[in-house]
């Protein structure tokens, strides 16, 4: 057994971020037989462990305690929603919740598992084809990927058998189901596993949905139908509906995780190292910055710094610290926007969603207890590529959906009262119990373009545990994404009158309102290190290697140039088994960039 | 007018400040919130956090309110967690007032948010209505709450509606929080609101066609102390 301050073996690989993008690669790597090192900040998580009943259902210690969250008192960043603004930190977790230690935000996330839409995938391409180039606002940053629907098909279809996904397919190899999401790109196989139950508020959406002539869907879930065992050989159980996904280790196995699905695989190779607490400082370059050579980090169980070299490195951390560590190692040009230069920190886009409440008759009980995070009834009608914006004069949609996750009592109570209603007091208590039982949520659940003035990049003033800058975050709401909003957002209260509603409080964006950092939105940010065809405005090209140090790969999220309508970790899983793919088949063969610049 | 006549108005409290044992009395469970001392607050902070609590979530014909649930029981056993001590927040100086939009950014964990707020809270009653906030009536006590809430008090440097939101969350918190943490006393929360507890199965319950649900909460089974340090600290290894 080696000392606490001894240096690890020198590995092929070195992973930063022990996630569902590092645990992918990770596979992946020594698959191919190469010796990997994975580098978690955080502690290691296991279901016999952390995800033992009671413990994890336990709402004060996780959700409203931030149990398996980014640990904020190490480490933030600061946030404005304009340039000219002074950016301050982000001292409470509360719009978005990154997490730590192993399985990342994998271990805490809900589960919707979607794949993208072809347009998704090339944006700027699809609106020319369809409104012409004047129809991108003028400071939108709208860019293609760089990959198609059909070259990530076959990676969509892995991700999806390793995550043992609940969904039903509309087209199979060009069969029509008569099921599923009429507007989803046609799949190469079914789902592995058939869809989850509607819950009582899904199935009344269903209901009302189908009637009002939109095409309602299961929403695809990594929560699990039936009993599953993926081509790993990991075993996941049914999902109870026991309400504790978003923000929770399942207790059950039933949610997909990198310590559920991945991990138990990976631990019995010989060739895979995991190593916890390892807070990476620094991507090391070698002398020319076109090499990377290995890793800087603090280890924190004995608080010394050591170094660790490689071969090849692959950045899988959460999506602000790729950014992050791109920044602080120096690696690609920082973005300005001023001159629109630079790539790093480039492209920063979020979750355009609102919610909204129906309110149900008083003898319907919503049980909003019941839920999983993944399950739920949605609508695409707002959202494919077909749905026309040409006339409204936006780019970008939302799926409409219930999504019922589960509400636990602290943060129902928490989040009732307010618009107009009383927050406290007698009159807020009789409102919120009766929200609780006879009310359910639709979620308006949109895109986010790129903007000019919307980026990341280093604070001057605040800085981490480790004395490195903290990350800062220039973000706000814009008039396109708004007035998708706003449209999609019209057309719930119709739904909600078809639903039987009693009454209803829609949520939309307004014109000028600014993104508030103190209310949960969603964690899917996106964006900072992107992919695409050009490095002049891209960090990576489409294998999702760096355009400058060929021998770093950067995956994640943080790739996307724009926010999807949809949850992104289908898409995080797709591309981190696409660069994978082509790393094994390539770049191992023949190291250095796999496109030229 | 302060003081002495405000905690004797409040049974709960005189129960406790009698330290010698009654054997007449019948016996109370242990975990009667009312019988709970403060090992945080003050004698009067912890009488302030008991009105303001009740005010917040008060009793009435939905069921209990804060302090029969033991919610200022909860905030007090709180404030020895690492949560208490700020220690779930990025404290780094320096500290600048911003947007509120831009979130929290003041210099003090919870501790210090209720030291250094009710004291003021209290002096600002006595200067304003003669009284100790305990002693004010529920409208008066209310119209305080409301002035914290939309700011138009400020206690030093702490803005009034800072205190007013740590104060609200820890209530509701308080309420609904698993029983083992102090709060939510008898279930009591869980059962007003409909929220069936520990039981975390709902296999044969996924959709009831609009039907209530038929069971009453559970707790969560024993395990570890929650105020425990290896309970607080397993997730540092």
């Amino acid at each position: 057994m080696p000392d606490e301050t001894s240096t690890p073996t020198r590995p092929d690989v070195l992973i930063i971020g022990g996630g569902w993008a590092g645990s992918i690669m990770a596979k992946e790597l020594t698959e191919a037989g190469l010796n990997v090192t994975m580098l978690e900040r955080g502690h290691d998580h296991s279901t016999a462990v952390e995800g033992t009943y009671p413990g994890s259902i336990d709402e004060l210690r996780g959700a409203i305690r931030k149990r398996l969250f980014q640990k904020l008192a190490r480490t933030s960043l600061t946030i404005r929603n304009r340039p000219d603004q002074t950016a301050l930190p982000y001292r409470q977790l509360t719009a978005f919740l990154p997490g730590e230690g192993v399985g990342g935000a994998g271990l805490h996330w809900s589960g919707c598992h979607f794949r993208a839409t072809e347009d998704d995938l090339r944006l700027r391409s699809a609106t020319i084809e369809r409104y012409g180039e004047n129809f991108i606002p003028k400071d939108m940053h709208l860019q293609d990927y760089g990959v198609t629907y059909g070259e990530l098909e076959p990676f969509f279809d892995k991700a999806e058998k390793v995550f043992g996904t609940s969904g039903e397919a509309s087209s199979v190899r060009g069969q029509k189901t008569g099921r599923g999401n009429i507007f989803a790109p046609d799949r190469s196989d079914h789902f592995p596993l058939p869809p989850m139950a509607d819950t009582f508020s899904a199935s009344v959406f269903r209901a009302a949905a189908t009637d009002m002539g939109y095409h309602p869907f299961s929403i695809p879930a990594a929560n699990a139908s039936q009993p599953y065992t993926n081509p790993y050989g990991c075993q996941m159980g049914p999902c109870n509906f026991c309400g504790y996904c978003s923000g929770y280790a399942c207790y059950l196995y039933s949610k997909a995780s990198p310590n559920v699905n991945i991990l138990p695989a990976l631990r019995q190779d010989r060739r895979f190292t995991l190593i916890t607490q390892a807070q990476v400082l620094e991507i090391m370059l070698d002398d020319t910055h076109k090499k990377a050579t290995g890793v800087r980090y603090v280890d924190l169980s004995s608080r010394t710094e050591k170094t660790l070299e490689a071969d090849l490195v692959i950045l899988s951390a959460f999506q602000l610290h790729n950014v992050h560590l791109m920044l602080v190692s120096g690696i690609g040009q920082p973005y300005d926007p001023v001159t629109q230069t630079g790539t790093i920190g480039r492209n920063f886009t979020y979750q355009t969603i609102t919610s909204s409440r129906v309110w149900l008759p008083e003898d319907r009980f919503t049980s909003q207890f019941v839920g999983a995070g993944g399950a739920g009834v949605a609508i695409d009608d707002f959202n494919h590529p077909g749905f026309d914006r040409g006339r409204l004069g936006f780019i970008g949609g939302s799926p409409i959906w219930v999504n019922q996750a589960g509400l636990k009592p602290i943060a129902a109570a928490q989040g009732s009262g307010g618009k107009g209603a009383p927050r406290w007091g007698s009159a807020y208590k009789s409102a919120m119990i009766d929200q609780y039982r006879h009310s359910l949520g639709i979620d308006a659940h949109g895109s986010n373009m790129a903007y000019r003035d919307v980026y990341l990049d280093l604070d001057p003033t605040w800085t981490n545990a480790y004395g490195q800058p903290l990350l800062r975050m220039t973000f706000t709401w814009k008039d396109n994404d708004i007035r998708m909003n706003q449209h999609v957002v019209s057309h719930i209260g119709d739904i909600a009158h078809a639903m039987g509603a009693t009454r209803t409080s829609l949520n939309s964006l307004q014109p000028g309102q600014p993104f508030d950092s103190r209310v949960y939105q969603t964690t899917h940010l996106n964006g900072g290190v992107i992919m695409g065809e050009n490095p002049k405005t891209s960090a990576l090209n489409r294998y999702l290697q760096s355009w400058d140090v060929p021998n770093l790969f950067v995956i994640g999220s943080s790739a996307f140039p724009q926010g999807m309508g949809y949850n992104p970790t289908g898409l995080v899983a797709a591309l981190a088994y696409w660069s994978a793919h082509h790393i094994r088949r390539t770049y191992l063969r023949n190291p250095g960039p796999m496109v030229s610049a | 007018m302060g003081g002495a006549a405000s905690l004797s108005s409040v049974p709960l409290l005189s129960r406790t400040a009698e330290a010698e044992p009654d054997k007449k009395a019948p016996k109370v469970p242990e975990n009667d919130p009312a019988h709970y001392k403060p090992t945080f607050f003050s004698q009067e902070e912890y009488l302030f956090l008991c009105h303001a609590c009740e005010r917040i979530f008060p009793q009435d014909e939905n069921g209990p309110g804060a302090q029969a649930l033991g919610a200022p029981r909860f905030i007090d056993r709180q404030m020895s967690t690492p949560y208490g001590f700020g220690d779930l927040w990025y404290m780094k100086a320096p500290f600048h007032e911003g947007p509120p939009e831009l979130g929290y950014q003041l210099p003090y964990n919870p501790r210090d948010l209720y030291r250094g707020t009710i004291t003021p809270i209290n002096t600002h009653c006595l200067m304003t209505y003669n009284a100790l906030f305990a002693a004010l009536p529920p409208d008066r006590q209310d119209e305080v709450l409301h002035d914290m809430e939309n700011n138009r008090l400020r206690f030093n440097d702490i803005p009034g509606a800072a205190f007013f939101e740590q104060l609200r969350t820890n209530t509701l918190e308080g309420a609904f929080a698993d029983p083992a943490y102090g709060g939510n006393h008898d279930m009591g929360g869980w059962k007003m609101m409909g929220f069936p507890g520990a039981r975390a199965d709902f296999m044969d319950w996924i959709n009831q066609e609009g039907a209530p649900y038929p069971f009453g909460p559970v707790g969560m089974p024993a395990r570890p102390d929650p105020y425990s340090s290896a309970f607080q600290t397993d997730e540092e290894g």
